[in-house]
């Protein structure tokens, strides 16, 4: 798995991640098939599977909040209903089935990003998604965005511990306008980064066009890969058919 | 202009975006194969004339870098020629691994892959760092990232390197390996620093640059002898009841 080229298994998540989003609601052997499907390609992968299961649960407030006034609006069966003052609330069968069809679906989408980023190194990944033809700026904000990820949690860290070193009791007010201060000091500091990175890109000969090497190569088992995922993506679709 | 001047600049002033004056009527040589010391306070203007070296700021005069007048035309040639090493090495090193920034410059002078590799190999073992290719650059250690950083242009095979601060924010045994590191490399240096250890066992000339002028310009231990001189402008130990204590931290402190 991880010697694979990213390209096959950027393609090959995608096509995926397509299949289970385009799987219609309640069909839960076929959700059953995905989830057997992941479990292989950790086995495959060799990774924790613990630590898999754990990454993602991160997805799950996101999700939560936006799928969790569904069951309040949807039409139908009524399955729970509170009068709180003049406001009568419902809770419909039809509502609940769609959160949980959401969160099922989200939650294999994840798990399969999870796989391809924890078994592909981020700049193969870049690499793949560039020959792959998605746009330049797209792939080159990413990458910026990954490498200075760092550098920002550092020097928000940095400012926090200057905050807290000279924080005596402050009200919850005052956090917020400091907290609010250094928001903006951040973006400041990351603008002016930007434009030192800018100046040190064009010192060695940049002129708007990131050329990238190419080192990635189609390899037999690549072929291997795509093609047994290709057929496990078709068995799901005979079954509801 | 003789080809023995690597940088000649000749009544520069310029004015930073904001109204504040950055560089006022500056004169400036630097011959072949000299190491000069750009050094000054705090804000005195030494990283705004190192980015006009390259053109990445461009001047009210003409000025020549290695015999070409730094204009669109010579552009390219001159970002070649010219190696920019950046205070804050993070700044320099914007790729996702080390091979990717060092090659950065001769990808873009669109070397072939071979040559590609064999100046990065190059570069990293002058720079001691040969076998950190596959690297993430965000886990180096400051000095490792300074190192790297001067790979990234010798990858070019400059003939003036223009340093911004090189050894700040080092450990004195970082600093020092980094001096013989930049020792060992024969190119014409322009240093800009406040680190007087530094330009002492490097250069042997040094232009000090105190608000946006140059007030003096000399052999280096002549400057560096004169004590009241670098006094006067926040670059050593203030002289006994002279001024205040504070200005002590100002000479070790970096700029932004």
């Amino acid at each position: 798995m991880h010697r694979l080229d990213p390209r096959t298994k950027l393609i090959c998540s995608l096509a995926f991640v397509l299949a289970v989003v385009l799987t219609p609601a309640g069909t839960w052997n076929v959700f059953v098939v995905y989830l057997l499907i992941l479990l292989g390609l950790i086995w495959l992968s060799r990774l924790p599977i613990k630590y898999v299961l754990k990454r993602s649960l991160v997805i799950f407030p996101f999700v939560v909040m936006i799928a969790i006034f569904v069951p309040f609006f949807k039409q139908g069966q009524v399955a729970a209903r509170y009068d709180i003052g003049a406001w009568h609330i419902a809770i419909t069968y039809e509502g609940l089935a769609v959160l949980i069809n959401v969160i099922v679906k989200s939650w294999l989408c994840i798990l399969c990003l999870i796989i391809l980023s924890s078994s592909t190194k981020f700049e193969e990944l870049m690499h793949g998604m560039h020959r792959l033809k998605v746009p330049q700026v797209f792939v080159q904000i990413t990458s910026f965005m990954y490498r200075y990820m760092f550098v920002l949690a550092d020097q928000a860290m940095r400012m926090q511990m200057a905050r807290d070193s000279r924080n005596f009791g402050l009200n919850r007010r005052n956090i917020f306008k400091t907290m609010g201060n250094m928001i903006g000091m951040l973006f400041i500091r990351s603008y002016e980064r930007a434009e030192r990175i800018y100046a040190a890109m064009l010192s060695r000969g940049y002129n708007g066009e990131i050329i990238v090497v190419n080192q990635l190569r189609f390899r037999l088992p690549d072929a291997y890969f795509a093609l047994s995922m290709a057929l496990l993506l078709i068995c799901p679709a005979i079954m509801w058919w | 202009m003789s080809p023995d001047k690597a940088v000649e600049i000749s009544g520069l002033s310029y004015v930073y975006p904001d109204g504040q004056c950055g560089l006022k009527d500056v004169d400036l040589t630097v011959y072949c194969g000299e190491s000069v010391a750009l050094i000054g306070p705090n804000g005195a203007g030494k990283s705004t004339l190192l980015l006009h070296l390259n053109g990445i700021i461009r001047g009210n005069t003409a000025i020549h870098v290695l015999g070409l007048p730094v204009i669109d035309k010579n552009i390219r040639e001159i970002r070649k020629k010219v190696g920019m090493v950046f205070q804050d090495p993070e700044d320099q090193l914007f790729s996702l691994n080390v091979f990717e920034d060092v090659a950065f410059g001769p990808v873009n002078m669109g070397f072939t892959q071979e040559e590609i590799d064999r100046r990065v190999k190059q570069s990293l073992q002058k720079v001691g760092m040969q076998g950190y290719e596959k690297r993430s650059s965000h886990h180096l250690s400051i000095g490792e990232k300074k190192r790297v950083a001067i790979a990234t242009v010798l990858s070019l095979d400059p003939e003036l390197l223009a340093l911004d601060e090189p050894t700040g924010s080092l450990d004195p045994r970082g600093k020092w390996a980094l001096i013989e590191l930049l020792r060992s490399l024969p190119v014409t240096k322009v240093i800009a620093s406040h680190d007087l250890d530094m330009v002492a066992s490097l250069c042997q000339r040094v232009v000090i640059l105190d608000k946006g002028k140059i007030v003096a310009d000399g052999k280096a231990d002549q400057i560096l002898g004169d004590k009241i001189l670098l006094a006067e402008h926040g670059l050593a130990v203030p002289v006994a009841g002279d001024a205040p204590a504070s200005s002590v931290c100002d000479s070790h402190s970096q700029t932004q």
